[in-house]
């Protein structure tokens, strides 16, 4: 019987901060503490992260479990909880790796099995680095010939539109970014507190940062019956309501969505940019899956070419971040926590604050920046490298482009889960039919039901997923987080599992038998 | 169809909107008027998209920039933003290495000037200052990072059974996989054997170690975790006078209150603990004090402190219910005769139970310094001794947001602490690497102590670990004065006109705080040796030639 420790669960961890805190002083302390919960700083507590969350700390559990030789009714753990693609076993680029080795141990530049182009590219980022060592520190917004290189690249990407690479930072992943913007644009209190819009589902990185800024969270809804699209006349209503009581000055967007995976039509970008203009927001474009995208009759389009082609009065004057990283793409370096921003229309002088911010943590990793620089730098059709890179390229984009056609397919085959198709990033988000029974059984458990849904999932097949509540959804509907990074055989496998439990979950609260 | 122009431009409150209405009301614009209103139209038919609705709204504007177009306010400016960013400082990186870079970019122009480079004796960064990464470090790491590598005949064995083991405890095998937020277990089990070896078998639960992107991030997280209260209630932390900025950074970033404890210049900067409790006693009155910073070995300071010392802060930390954070990133870095570096865990543990299991450390170590001085790899971790277990969860879930520290630097971090051993093929370049550098650093700091006192009018402390002297300097009156006009504090004045005439780039006293009415510089001990002994000379030159333009 598995209840019981769900229901464990449920008690010990998956209650809130307070109620533990509460649960703690029931136990007496014996000492006492200068920090405690209650003491502890207010925003911290507030804060949540359910992509590694108490699901995943469970998971964690249970393999451990496993790995000291305990039984379950399945022999490993699958992390699906996160788009951790190496772990799921893609491989690395083999150019890139070259590289950033070339960098860590020059002495291999001697080396006659490492190809001249990737041995030019360590050359010329060592030249980058004091000392030409990469355990110098660079300077704050990283290393100037790297900011260069990815300046070039944007203005590629983007078909001419022009780049500054002064206006280019590096970060350490795409989410210390984030985190430095909206440290900038939190400021007021009470009905002037910042409000920050963001898309619902989202990607919990945003409400945790908030959470602990103390800012406002003003959520606008996706379109979960039109493919997760952002409509304009929610975010009106958002922006309306949000009014009343704070002050909203920023936009949110990810495209391709996480966790929803929608890919944003060109139109519905431009709307989005002129709502911001009009309304005078901030715009912060997550846009770290730009390589992700898989429907044949989407494409990516970035923010700041849309705006540009909006015309100067746009593009001169609305304030816009763009976030981008080495963790996804066809390079899945999560590990090396590189990645960028752009940043466009900025006032001087707060440029100058964001500057010395990111001085105190003196510089992002610089082998995360090597890592960078070779994404923006791959081989060229005239290297010797680029036949191998670009394979090894088409192939992880191409596998991912399978996987998510055949996440969508076998998940919509289930009675009770519907799922969007999954044009972009590396997720699918189903929407999962919980019955009344259940509903209310979690409700009984103090957690939210496709939490219980997810644990019974977890205990049963040792797949890991991340309940929906923990990117936000509409009241009453419940999905799950899946990624759909596991190999195809794997994939089927677990899609095959999750079938046979879901039907098995509805049989046992629908009381059909 | 004008009262609803109108209408519209008051309930946006963007005035530059009334001029269109003010065309549009009274009849017959003028033809340059006219002209206006075609140009502005012809640049939106150019652009497809516009709707008519956004013609409506969208085009009007009267402050024209050069290209034609409307310039608006922004969202983000100096009155909107975050108040308590204004505050941070960070002098390390602040206005004089700034002007550096530009100087910097000058000399590359090709603009003359009295010298050909700027010396950046402002940082801790080794490297860049020609020191030599550890051969057998970044063996490892080019393993880990391209396992092919393995195949190579040319690497020793012990470099590939380390990178072997790194990578097994890596997802799919990779350092391209996130790691757990709290750092790989296999590392933080090799750091815990590590400390309870440096700590003379004092145990370490590798569960109270978490690793970070370089000390600073941890410093912030646990600075994090104790900010909490308003008005009187709001917590305070003592730090050092003269501190490394990132303390003050950080507490004017999270808004929490600063109390300085001054060292004692006199005494070598050492640490006085009636001193401590007179800035807790006078804090006590404005806000809650909650925690207490060190540095040891001192940064900017380079004292070494006694384990005498470490007692009777820790008993203070006791007796008044402060929270510990140990900055220990210099523990390797100890250079004079007599000095040893005591770990805050270590003095805590042998203390007794009384101290043992109450007082609240963290303490925190870096890749970046001692011997490794591998900066750009932001490794690092810390250790919690005595952490609520329920803050311990949240401090899990804090360090889960930003999902994990770089897996290279926590791979660099694993060597650090698990290095060659006397019978692997490494052993003999690894200590023969290691003990160079250490030795060419004590030599350094001896040096720059003996050379800096030996000017009249600058007076300079033993660097008795560390990287950095932080000696007085005088200044006359003139000077100040003129510095005053300048709105600059007098060792900035000093440290930019040092920059400007002999390309010696040094961070003013002033940002790491100082007793009022005294000043000093800090400068790092990093360049090779012919370099700093020239740079020396310049300083004396320089502080010379000030004296006397200033008496």
């Amino acid at each position: 019987v598995k209840g019981p420790s769900v229901e464990k669960c449920g008690q010990m961890r998956f209650i809130t901060a307070e109620a533990k805190a509460s649960a703690g002083r029931l136990e007496g302390k014996l000492r006492e503490k200068t920090l405690t919960l209650d003491t502890l700083n207010p925003q911290v507590k507030a804060v949540e992260y359910a992509v590694r969350g108490p699901i995943v700390i469970k998971a964690g559990e249970i393999e451990r479990y496993l790995e000291e030789g305990g039984t379950k009714p399945f022999s490993e753990v699958i992390k699906a909880n996160i788009g951790d693609a190496h772990a799921m076993g893609q491989k690395p680029i083999t150019f890139l790796r070259q590289v950033v080795a070339l960098c860590t141990f020059p002495e291999l530049m001697d080396s006659p099995s490492f190809p001249e182009d990737a041995k030019r590219r360590a050359r010329r980022i060592l030249q980058g680095c004091g000392g030409h060592s990469l355990g110098s520190y660079s300077a704050s917004p990283g290393v100037e010939c790297i900011r260069k290189d990815i300046a070039a690249y944007i203005e590629q990407r983007d078909e001419g539109v022009p780049s500054d690479w002064e206006n280019v930072y590096l970060t350490t992943g795409a989410s210390d970014g984030i985190m430095t913007i909206l440290r900038l644009l939190v400021s007021g209190k009470d009905s002037s507190r910042t409000g920050v819009m963001i898309p619902i589902p989202q990607y919990p990185l945003y409400s945790a940062a908030i959470s602990e800024m103390d800012a406002v969270q003003v959520n606008y809804y996706l379109d979960e019956d039109n493919c997760w699209a952002l409509d304009i006349n929610e975010l009106h209503r958002s922006y309306q309501a949000a009014k009343q009581h704070c002050q909203p000055r920023v936009i949110c967007i990810i495209n391709p969505g996480n966790p929803t995976g929608q890919v944003q039509s060109k139109k519905c970008i431009e709307e989005v940019l002129h709502f911001a203009y009009e309304e005078n927001l901030f715009v912060m474009s997550d846009e770290v899956y730009q390589d992700n995208v898989y429907a044949p009759d989407c494409q990516f389009h970035s923010f700041k070419k849309v705006l540009y082609e909006m015309g100067p009065e746009y593009f001169n004057s609305v304030e816009l971040v763009s976030f981008h990283s080495t963790s996804k793409g066809y390079t899945g370096e999560c590990g090396f926590r590189g990645g960028y921003m752009e940043v466009i229309n900025m006032d001087p002088e707060v440029k100058a604050q964001m500057v010395k911010l990111l001085s105190v943590r003196l510089c992002p990793p610089l082998a995360g920046q090597a890592a960078m620089d070779v994404i923006v730098n791959p081989p060229q059709p005239e290297e010797h490298t680029f036949k191998q890179f670009h394979q090894e390229k088409s192939s992880v984009l191409g596998a991912l482009a399978e996987k998510a056609k055949l996440t969508e397919k076998i998940l919509n085959a289930v009675p009770g889960i519907k799922c969007n198709p999954v044009q972009g990033a590396m997720y699918a988000f189903p929407r999962i039919f919980i019955p009344p029974k259940a509903v209310e059984e979690a409700k009984a458990l103090g957690m939210q039901p496709d939490m219980l849904y997810c644990l019974r999932l977890l205990e049963e097949t040792g797949i890991c997923v991340v309940p929906g509540s923990g990117f936000g959804q509409k009241d009453g509907t419940y999905h799950f987080r899946m990624t759909i990074l596991p190999s195809i055989e794997k994939l089927k496998v677990l899609l095959g599992k999750v079938r046979d439990f879901h039907i098995g979950f509805l049989k046992e609260y629908s009381g059909l038998e | 169809c004008h009262a609803a122009i109108i209408k519209m431009d008051l309930k946006k409150k963007k005035k530059k909107k009334l001029y269109w209405a003010h065309i549009w009301m009274h009849g017959t614009p003028s033809i340059c008027q006219l002209r206006l209103i075609l140009y502005i139209l012809h640049v939106c038919s150019v652009i497809s998209r516009f709707t008519p609705e956004i013609l409506r709204k969208g085009i009007h504007g009267d402050t024209m920039t050069e290209n034609g177009c409307e310039y608006r306010e922004r969202v983000l400016t100096m009155d909107t933003m975050n108040p308590n960013v204004k505050r941070v400082e960070y002098a390390v990186r602040g206005p004089i290495v700034q002007r550096a870079v530009q100087i910097e970019r000058e000399l590359k122009m090709g603009i003359k000037k009295p010298f050909t480079e700027v010396i950046r004796a402002n940082i801790g960064d080794c490297h860049a200052m020609g020191q030599k990464p550890i051969t057998f470090f970044r063996q490892v790491l080019a393993l880990c990072s391209y396992p092919d590598l393995l195949e190579d005949g040319k690497f020793p064995e012990d470099a590939k059974s380390r990178a072997r083991r790194i990578l097994q405890a890596c997802g799919g095998g990779s350092l391209g996989a996130y790691s757990t937020s709290q750092g790989i277990e296999m590392i933080r089990q090799d750091i815990a054997r590590y400390i309870e070896r440096r700590d003379g078998g004092i145990t370490c639960d590798p569960d109270n170690i978490y690793l970070s992107t370089g000390a600073s991030d941890a410093i912030v997280t646990m600075l994090k975790l104790l900010v909490s209260g308003e008005g009187m209630s709001r917590t305070g932390v003592m730090i050092s006078i003269p501190q490394y900025p990132l303390y003050s950074a950080t507490l004017a970033e999270l808004g929490a209150v600063q109390i300085s404890y001054y060292l004692d210049e006199d005494n070598c900067w050492s640490l006085d603990i009636s001193e401590l409790r007179r800035a807790l006693q006078e804090a006590k009155k404005h806000c809650s004090p909650r925690a207490l910073c060190i540095i040891n070995p001192g940064n900017p300071t380079g004292q070494v402190q006694s384990r005498q010392c470490i007692e009777g802060v820790i008993r203070f930390a006791a007796a008044e219910k402060l929270f510990l954070m140990a900055d220990e990133v210099y523990q390797d870095n100890v250079y004079a005769d007599g000095c040893k570096f005591h770990s805050f865990k270590k003095v805590l543990f042998e203390m007794g139970l009384e101290y043992s299991e109450k007082v609240e450390l963290a303490s925190f170590h870096s890749t970046s310094k001692c011997y490794m001085g591998e900066c750009g790899f932001r490794g690092g971790y810390m250790e919690v001794v005595n952490l609520d277990p329920e803050v311990k969860v949240q401090l899990t879930k804090l360090v889960s947001v930003r999902l994990c520290p770089p897996v290279p630097g926590q791979a660099l971090l694993d060597v650090v602490v698990n290095p060659p051993q006397p019978d692997e093929p490494s052993y003999d370049t690894f200590i023969k690497e290691r003990t160079d550098t250490l030795a060419t650093l004590a030599e350094k700091a001896n040096m720059t102590q003996e050379i800096l006192n030996q000017v009249p009018g600058i007076k300079c402390n033993p660097v008795q670990g560390a990287m950095y002297t932080f000696p007085r300097i005088h200044l006359p009156p003139k000077a100040i004065l003129e510095a005053k006009e300048k709105e600059q504090t007098p060792d900035m004045f000093y440290c930019m006109k040092l920059l400007e005439e002999t390309g010696i780039c040094l961070v003013p006293g002033s940002g790491f705080g100082q007793r009022d009415g005294t000043y000093h510089f800090r400068m790092t001990i990093l360049p090779p040796k012919e370099k700093l002994k020239i740079v020396l000379a310049k300083i004396k030159e320089f502080h010379q030639h000030f004296m006397a333009q200033y008496s």
